[in-house]
């Protein structure tokens, strides 16, 4: 035995003698996701600085652009004027009302299309007929249903997120492990139970992801809705501006949009961290 | 209690999976079945637990369970069937949260079968956090919190290494030997097989049939000192699966 592996052991020791020894080379990085600190924020600020520089040098002309300075200067005159909080408060409102309410409709439908047959078959070819019809075009008929206030915005918003929730939520049932079904049945759990603590749990990461679009999409449409009969609203403002030609409140009132739209992906995020932290 | 199969017959679309199957699984007996891949052991093994309903014949069951089982029939899933968002705790909780159990109890219960399994300090760890072993020891661990008369185990241990699976067999054989349930116990491994069987029962290749039962008349506590005579049985289950499989691919011939 031990005179084995001398035997073998000298052996591999002259072949290391006689040819170049070399490592494996190693293939098995990339298409991983590393954290990279604040690049994104670094590649923000590098294009507002070359957006000014421009725009002080010249070679972006006022008219085109205004410089970032300018936007600035006119988001703080909405500071100051107490505007602010004005536009971005019915914004806010018109978007979480709208949100919220499409939301909870859409995961309810799309639960009962993923659960029973009958609202499958009832309901599945009506979601595919409405998913597609752009929502502004209904504006004018949500005006005449639900009036010039807040109810047509307000509804806009709604059916608009009410559709994609629909679709993410039935697909993430339909995803959800029949094995993890199976083992609850033969548990004997309820239906209620099965529904509660595994498909649900299992269409979570769907749902999530469906969220992700669903306000995306309610961000659009609430600009759209607010630039009909709308007083306050960062879409309002925004017309207004445009209106005007003053294109330093126009910029400003988009990146106040951006800014929604970052708060927003922050807060699913970390809905989604507190969720499916058991994914890692 | 008893659980008794009733000439049992299925098809799936066109093809026949199983026919004309019957067998009873006595009080604390474990029976065993071994079978080509795609005989329908698994099937079988479903119509048994009443997951599907077989086309015809009959699953009867006969005698009470203990007045404590709160599923007498129970499953053990060979890919574990743990549910990834809720930690070991959890996974075990879920199966007596619908039997009104006190929370009390419940905690009592899965401290309880956690220790059986060697798993108290894993209560809060998730399942990607385990090995398969760990996995399929909380899948073992959730079967008898439940207290089951008769557990249904399908290829329990077969996506596991060799040493795990050493393990949990003497585990199983473990407590076996102190709860005395009954088994249907699904396996590829024919050692597995006359290891833990009272019976065991060979499937012949699809359309199943029951091709022939070996009693193996032998104490499981013996079984690991007499060797050879296991070997022995081994082997004569074996010689019939082969013939099987040549069978089989004579039949192939003949068509080709
Ligand atoms: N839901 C199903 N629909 C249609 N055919 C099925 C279904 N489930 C199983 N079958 C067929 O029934 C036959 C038996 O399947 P089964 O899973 O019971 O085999 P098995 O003996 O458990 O095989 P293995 O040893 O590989 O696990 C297979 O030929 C399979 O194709
Ligand atoms: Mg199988």
């Amino acid at each position: 035995m031990s005179h084995d592996t001398q035997v073998l052991g000298s052996t591999a020791g002259k072949h290391k003698e006689e040819r170049a020894v070399r490592q494996v080379p190693f293939r098995g990085g990339g298409f991983v996701h590393r954290p990279m600190g604040p690049i994104g924020a670094v590649v923000f600020l590098a294009i507002i600085a070359l957006w000014e520089a421009g725009s002080r040098t010249g070679v972006i002309s006022p008219i085109a652009l205004p410089a970032p300075s300018e936007a600035l200067g006119a988001l703080w005159d909405l500071v100051v004027t107490g505007m602010l909080w004005k536009h971005v408060g019915a914004s806010l409102y018109r978007l979480v009302i709208g949100w919220t309410l499409g939301s909870l409709l859409g995961i309810a439908v799309g639960l009962m299309i993923g659960l029973f047959s009958l609202a499958r078959a009832g309901l599945l070819p009506l979601v595919s007929a409405l998913f597609p019809i752009p929502k502004i075009a209904l504006l004018p008929l949500f005006i005449i249903w639900f009036g010039i206030g807040e109810g047509s915005k307000v509804a806009t918003i709604l059916f608009g997120t009410f559709f994609p929730t629909v679709i993410a939520t039935y697909g993430g049932v339909d995803n959800v492990d029949r094995n993890l079904i199976r083992m609850g049945q033969s548990f004997g759990l309820s239906w209620l139970s099965i529904v509660r603590k595994i498909i649900v749990p299992g269409a979570m990461p769907a749902i999530l992801s469906g969220f992700r679009i669903s306000a995306s999409i309610a961000i659009v449409l609430l600009v759209a809705a607010e630039m009909i009969g709308a007083e306050f609203g960062i879409g309002a403002y925004i017309l207004m501006a445009g209106a005007l030609f003053a294109t330093d409140q126009l910029i400003a009132g988009v990146a106040l949009l951006s800014v929604l739209g970052l708060s927003i992906s922050w807060l699913i995020g970390r809905a989604e961290r507190a969720l499916l932290s058991w994914r890692a | 209690m008893q659980l008794i199969l009733d000439r049992i017959s299925h098809r799936y679309g066109g093809t026949n999976v199983l026919e004309d199957i019957g067998f009873t699984i006595g009080d604390g007996e474990i029976v065993c079945i071994v079978g080509p891949s795609g005989c329908g052991k698994s099937t079988l093994l479903r119509i048994a637990g009443g997951l599907e309903k077989p086309d015809a014949g009959e699953v009867l069951l006969s005698g009470e369970p203990a007045r404590d089982s709160l599923n007498p029939l129970t499953y053990i899933f060979q890919d574990f069937a743990l549910l990834p968002w809720r930690s070991v705790e959890g996974n075990v909780s879920l199966v007596l949260e619908d039997h009104g159990v006190s929370a009390q109890e419940r905690r009592e219960t899965i401290a309880d079968v956690l220790a059986r399994t060697n798993l108290s300090g894993f209560l809060g760890a998730l399942p990607r956090q385990l090995s398969g072993g760990m996995k399929q020891r909380v899948a073992i661990a959730r079967a008898l919190a439940v207290k089951p008369a008769i557990m249904l185990m399908d290829e329990p241990l077969s996506a596991l290494d060799s040493q795990t699976r050493e393990l949990l067999m003497d585990d199983l054989i473990g407590l076996w030997q102190r709860e005395r349930f009954s088994a249907l116990y699904v396996t590829h491994n024919l050692a597995e097989a006359v290891r833990l069987g009272r019976r065991v029962i060979i499937l012949s290749r699809r359309p199943g049939r029951i091709r022939e039962v070996v009693e193996i008349d032998m104490p499981l506590e013996e079984r690991p000192d007499r060797v050879t005579e296991l070997d022995r049985l081994q082997r004569h289950v074996w010689d019939i699966m082969r013939e099987e499989a040549r069978e089989a691919d004579r039949e192939i011939a003949d068509v080709a």
